[in-house]
């Protein structure tokens, strides 16, 4: 039929698509460590139905020609890894990173995943997990009779033990960075994986080499902004409402030649 | 049978395809960077023997609306807008320079700079590579630098400038792939006057507004268009039966 209704299709989608975006991203405003996704769109190719630059003669050209644009899709959805607000917990496993990095998490399946949110516990081996129970890389084991615990701006962990004077190192939490962390593939729990556009990760200690620094009873919410998804998702409604009016036009159109011809 | 069916029929169908250019418009209400479509009927006069009274109507694509989009605060260090007039220039899938308006930069895992839609971003010195930063920043003019990584404290360096130009208008055209390029194919100089916002992106300069009265304005011409064609049948009826012998 029509390419007009095909056109408006292209862009019921795309709004569509990006009403999703915004949803996820509001029913994640209070996750911690959870990045807000948007939507890129570009336009579809162009047809030639007419070739600018056409002989209309010997001596004449065709100044303008007619190009028909073919709708509109969705290129990607890309997360936007701003820093976050800091919240205060004043719980000793709660870490947030201040700048740049990923703390790194064993999965059940040997691959290593990243992530920024830092709300960890133990589990019963006394290992350092996340709230999914993955542990943590590298692993940190706390001792039984741990008093206190203590992890220091550049990934130092220590306990305080029982008749023994001083602080016990038990191990040594690093950051990963990535060139691209545009390109980290998200995959729920607050997890993201290394992809070939993310580029390999460079692991380093904290504070180092551009890395951010651990802070420790802190955790980083979300870097959704409520008032932006709002705006966006009026905006997302409006030009929904506009390619379906479209579409309805060129309904009307076919509708008014079918019956009086 | 009178061509004047042929009229109202060569009008409406180019009222059909000033609709699509309309509608893609809409479509890409959202899209950023986006520049609309302009559409316009030409007369194509066929003049016979007899009066001339035949003359059929043609859409085309004169050109592109180039005023500056809206532009939106995004806070990210990599989305550049151009303000006012300019362009960025990328390499399109040829390897051959483009220009958009779309600056919503990405590094690559190989470094380069590339935009939303993967095409790698040219500076003074062809392509931009970025080296591992911290932070990467684009200042009004167009200077790229970095933060470089692992140096506490260390002053910013300039890694190159994006090439930005400000061709005359009259001398762009759209190609297929959405990208605006010379008609005569050549680069252009840099433009030292042209200026990027960094932390905010350009929208599409597709005026909703404008769209929805296009959209009934072509609506109703089309009506009166097909309005033609059934008159132009009524009188041939009314001919016929003029004519016939009963």
């Amino acid at each position: 039929m029509d390419r007009a209704l095909w056109v408006s299709k292209t862009g019921l989608e795309v709004q569509q698509t990006r009403m999703a975006v915004i949803s996820n991203n509001l029913a994640n405003v209070s996750t911690n460590g959870y990045k807000k996704g948007r939507g890129i769109f570009e336009d579809l190719i162009y047809q030639n139905v007419r070739q600018p630059g056409g002989q209309t003669s010997e001596e004449t050209i065709l100044p303008s020609g007619l190009m028909m644009g073919s709708g509109v899709r969705t290129v990607a959805t890309e997360k936007l890894h701003t820093q976050g607000n800091f919240i205060s917990t004043n719980n000793n496993f709660d870490l947030a990173i201040v700048g740049k990095g990923y703390l790194q998490i064993d999965m059940p399946d040997g691959s290593i995943a990243y992530t920024r949110d830092g709300s960890f516990r133990l589990n019963q081996n006394g290992q350092l997990v996340t709230a999914s129970g993955y542990l943590v890389n590298p692993g940190i084991t706390i001792p039984q009779d741990a008093q206190s615990i203590t992890i220091s701006r550049d990934g130092v962990v220590s306990v305080k033990l029982p008749n023994v004077v001083g602080e016990n190192q038990v191990g040594n939490l690093q950051l990963a960075d990535f060139i691209n962390p545009t390109g980290l593939e998200p995959i729920g729990e607050n997890l993201f994986l290394e992809t070939v556009a993310s580029g390999a990760p460079q692991v380093g200690v904290p504070g180092a080499d551009g890395l951010g620094r651990l802070m420790q009873g802190q955790l980083e919410s979300s870097n959704v902004n409520v008032a932006e998804e709002l705006v966006n998702m009026i905006e997302t409604q409006r030009a929904y409402e506009m390619n379906s009016r479209s579409i309805s036009a060129t309904d009307g159109m076919l509708r008014y030649i079918s019956q009086n011809l | 049978m009178d061509r004047m069916l042929y009229i109202g029929m060569s009008a409406a169908k180019e009222n059909m395809l000033a609709h699509g250019i309309n509608s893609n418009n809409l479509a890409n209400v959202s899209t950023t960077g986006f520049r609309a479509d302009l559409e316009q009927f030409r007369s194509m006069p066929v003049f016979g023997p007899g009066l001339p009274t035949r003359a059929y109507a043609m859409a085309e694509r004169p050109g592109i609306d180039f005023t500056a989009g809206p532009l939106e605060s995004t806070g990210r260090d990599l989305d550049v807008a151009i303000q006012d007039q300019g362009w960025l220039v990328v390499e399109d899938e040829n390897g051959q320079p483009a220009y958009t308006r779309a600056g919503r930069l990405d590094i690559t895992a190989e470094g380069f700079l590339v935009n939303g839609s993967g095409y790698r971003v040219l500076g003074n010195g062809g392509p931009i590579a970025i080296p591992p930063a911290e932070s990467v920043f684009v200042s009004s003019d167009g200077n790229v630098s970095i933060k470089p990584a692992g140096q506490q404290g260390a002053a910013l360096a300039l890694v190159d400038r994006l090439y930005l130009v400000n061709p005359p208008k009259q001398e762009l055209e759209k190609g297929r792939d959405g990208l605006i390029r010379r008609k005569d194919g050549v680069l252009d100089p840099i433009d030292l006057n042209v200026k990027v916002q960094s932390g905010a992106l350009e929208k599409s300069n597709v005026s909703p507004v404008e769209a929805m009265v296009k959209m009934i304005e072509i609506s109703r011409s089309y009506e009166l268009n097909v309005k033609v064609m059934s008159t132009a049948e009524e009188v041939d009826q009314s001919s016929s039966s003029l004519m016939s012998l009963s």
